[in-house]
């Protein structure tokens, strides 16, 4: 095995596990911790794919995931300021119980 | 004819006699019901007042014999005018007079009469407008005036004759006396339209222009139509026949016995002193269109209808029944009068005939009043004794009817048997004319006999029944419907007589039957000159005229003859029980049947003319409710099915596509609107699988 499968295999894991708990947590801080896995997932591959790719000597995979990054912990501010709103409002942080949007 | 300036007040307001009578009908007939003595006193009022004017106007016809008119402008109507006007000659004077007083005479009996009636004041709001509109009659100097007047009268008739319109059998009476006189009118009317076709106007007397008068006479009587009739004859005959609907002549006569329904004042006041008096009246005035074949129909109609009714009145059993075929018969002699005689002799007998007729009813509505609403004679008996004077003036009254020498009855009947007599054509209507005069007498004789002579006749309940169901077909007077408690009313109660304000016209009356015929002796002829507008001298040569003196004779024998008749089937025993066969029954039960059963007119005319009349409506009513009927119900269905067409269309391929389709749009939503479901992690579950087949198909889907 490679260290490139080795570290697709890791960060394919991470991604899984993000999905899962995305799915299956009811609380919205965890369903948001969840996603926050699954971008990891995502910056892991771009890691991977610079370092054992072709030319590893620029530093443009690096640069990527710190922005990758910076915009992922906006996101997760922007969600956390999305989930506090919605506690005030509902109440509650589950997701399950606020379906207000259905049709 | 004087003209319009000469003319004295009386001629100009003369319209003032039939107008006060009506305006007090109209004021009667805004008053509450419960204001009877003032009801009674306009009435009685206006009629006096009438009386005045009507004596005023005499005086002036005495004074001037000359015909006096005043016309006015009525209508306008296209380029002309149409005038109405009221005349004033000495015909039109002592028939105001006549009606005015015999009118006034029987309102005043009538307060005694209907004393006990809830109607009194509609009674006599009917009673002054009759006699109003009668009055009208009298003095229209116009053809449609007098029609109109004419019509009222028909009017009011009807209502008076149904004034108790309670019972079934007044109500069919009034509507009988309404539709067979209505029969007569239009041959009226079909006259007068003719009449105003060839004379251009209905005026009697208008300066020379009206239709009555030379020119336009001359010119009706040269102008020849349907089989060589001169225009003015046929004119004459269809007004005839107003007159014999009115007058009660055969064949219309029928409707006048069945008048009898109402109140017993009516029957003397419209038929016999007034109503059935303006259609020999209508004769008198349009005289001189009557030529000669004109006349001879008038004649022999008058000599039918006087023998006809006659006959009938021998086998009646109803007081007022018997009177009123009695008054049916005189009109035929009054209608032979004319036809033979000439205007004086018929309304001679009209006059003398109006104040003996009058006496008789309001005799006969004495007796019924004291009998308790008896009116069947069988029942009544001995009454001489519990009404002495009611029995005086209806011996008075019945002598006159029965032309007793010396009796006003027996002057005027004589002018018209003399008349008959000398009439050139034919002696038949001299012969039936006798015979009717013989049968007054027995008739009349066979009634006095029934109602005052004999004991009192007390029937029975019972007994009443069983004449009720032996005689019901013919007389209604004794119907349950009629009379309350038939037959037995007489029994529980003792006849009395009526009160003074009932007996003191019947003795006045009473007067008038003696004495009037005085007037027109052939010794001193002053009712027929007066008439005929020149005076009179006394003298005694009058009699000795050919022939007069041994047909006075014959006369009075044939009157004699008729009450010993009377005597010898009535008076010589005693009729002991109403329910007793009628003497002439025994003698010969077929004739007095058919007598009995008023010569089986009625019958004929149901078989006939009715039964005609209601094939051409069961006809009509067939056509009606099948053809027109039909079709326009076949429109119907079309218009129907077409909208039901266009309804179905609409419902089910317009509407029913819209509402398919917004169903459809909203059914489609709800489909939609159910993945939308609101859930977060549904909608990244739904991502996560569709990554997993995306993932699938990259690794696997394109490898083969």
């Amino acid at each position: 095995m490679t260290p490139l499968a080795g570290c697709l295999l890791v960060s394919a894991l991470l991604f899984s596990i993000g999905l899962a708990g995305a799915l299956t947590r009811r609380n919205a801080i965890l369903v948001l911790a969840g996603i926050e896995l699954m971008l990891n997932a995502a910056n892991l591959n771009f890691i991977a794919f610079w370092r054992f790719g072709p030319n590893p000597e620029a530093f443009t995979g690096v640069m990527f995931v710190i922005f990758s990054i910076a915009v992922a912990a906006a996101e997760a501010a922007v969600g956390l300021a999305l989930i506090l709103a919605i506690y005030r409002h509902a109440r509650t942080s589950d997701v399950s119980e606020i379906a207000e949007m259905r049709g | 004819m004087t003209a319009g300036s000469s003319q004295n007040w009386i001629v100009q307001n003369l319209w003032l006699i039939p107008a006060i009578p009506m305006v007090a009908a109209g004021l009667v007939a805004l008053m509450k019901r419960a204001n009877r003595g003032l009801a009674a006193t306009l009435a009685i009022g206006s009629m006096a007042v009438s009386l005045l004017l009507s004596l005023r106007a005499f005086a002036a016809a005495l004074a001037n014999p000359m015909l006096q008119v005043r016309n006015v402008d009525w209508m306008q109507f296209g380029d002309q005018w149409v005038q109405l006007g009221w005349l004033l000659d000495p015909l039109a004077a002592v028939m105001l007079v006549m009606v005015t007083f015999v009118g006034l005479l029987i309102f005043i009996y009538s307060v005694g009469y209907m004393a006990h009636d809830d109607n009194f004041t509609r009674f006599f709001c009917f009673l002054s407008l009759f006699a109003g509109a009668m009055l009208g009659v009298v003095i229209a100097n116009s053809l449609l005036l007098l029609f109109m007047c004419w019509e009222v009268v028909g009017l009011t008739s009807y209502l008076l004759i149904g004034f108790w319109f309670q019972r079934p059998a007044a109500a069919a009476a009034a509507k009988k006396a309404f539709i067979t006189t209505r029969v007569g009118d239009l041959g009226l009317l079909i006259g007068m339209v003719w009449l105003y076709s060839q004379a251009g106007t209905l005026l009697f007397y208008g300066n020379g222009n009206g239709c009555l008068e030379q020119r336009a006479l001359a010119a009706m009587a040269a102008h020849a139509t349907v089989a060589g009739m001169a225009v003015s004859t046929a004119i004459g005959l269809l007004i005839f026949c107003g007159a014999v609907g009115k007058s009660g002549q055969v064949p219309l006569h029928v409707w006048l016995p069945d008048a009898m329904e109402g109140p017993t004042p009516v029957s003397a006041l419209i038929h016999a002193a007034t109503m059935v008096a303006a259609g020999v009246y209508l004769v008198a005035r349009v005289y001189p269109l009557m030529s000669g074949s004109a006349l001879e129909v008038v004649a022999w109609v008058g000599a039918v209808t006087a023998i006809f009714a006659a006959c009938i009145a021998v086998a009646q059993n109803d007081i007022k029944r018997i009177l009123a075929y009695s008054t049916v018969s005189q009109l035929g002699y009054m209608m032979l009068g004319l036809g033979v005689g000439g205007v004086a002799v018929g309304m001679f007998h009209l006059i003398t005939h109006a104040f003996f007729k009058a006496l008789l009813f309001l005799g006969a509505g004495s007796v019924i009043h004291g009998c308790t609403e008896e009116q069947d004679i069988r029942n009544m008996g001995g009454l001489r004794k519990f009404m002495p004077v009611t029995f005086a003036a209806y011996t008075c009254g019945m002598l006159a009817l029965c032309g007793f020498p010396l009796f006003a009855g027996f002057w005027s009947k004589d002018a018209i048997l003399h008349s008959a007599h000398g009439w050139g054509i034919s002696r038949g209507p001299f012969y039936l004319g006798a015979i009717g005069a013989l049968l007054t007498a027995f008739y009349m004789t066979r009634q006095m006999y029934y109602v005052f002579f004999g004991q009192k006749r007390t029937p029975a309940a019972t007994v009443g029944a069983a004449a009720v169901a032996v005689h019901g077909a013919t007389e209604h007077a004794v119907e349950p419907a009629v009379s309350p408690r038939p037959g037995e009313v007489c029994a529980v109660e003792e006849p009395h007589e009526s009160p003074v304000v009932m007996t003191i016209p019947l003795a006045i009356l009473a007067v008038f039957a003696v004495l009037l015929g005085f007037v027109g002796t052939p010794a001193w002829p002053w009712f027929q000159n007066f008439l005929g507008g020149h005076g009179v001298t006394f003298d005694w040569s009058g009699f000795g005229e050919p022939g007069l003196m041994s047909l006075m004779l014959t006369s009075s024998l044939i009157v004699m003859l008729g009450l010993l008749l009377g005597w010898f089937f009535y008076g010589r025993r005693p009729i002991v029980h109403p329910t007793d066969e009628d003497a002439l029954e025994e003698l010969a039960p077929p004739v007095f049947s058919a007598l009995a059963h008023r010569l089986y007119v009625d019958e004929l005319y149901s078989v006939t003319v009715i039964a005609l009349a209601r094939f051409g409506a069961a006809f009509a009513s067939w056509l009606d409710r099948w053809i027109f009927g039909g079709a326009v119900r076949l429109v119907a269905w079309a218009v129907t099915g077409v909208s039901w067409l266009d309804a179905g269309v609409d419902r089910f391929v317009v509407n029913g596509g819209f509402d398919e389709g917004c169903r459809e749009l909203s059914r489609g939503g709800r489909l939609l609107s159910r993945l939308q479901n609101g859930r977060v992690q549904t909608y990244l579950s739904v991502i996560a699988a569709a990554l997993v087949v995306l993932g699938v198909w990259l690794l696997w889907g394109h490898r083969g």
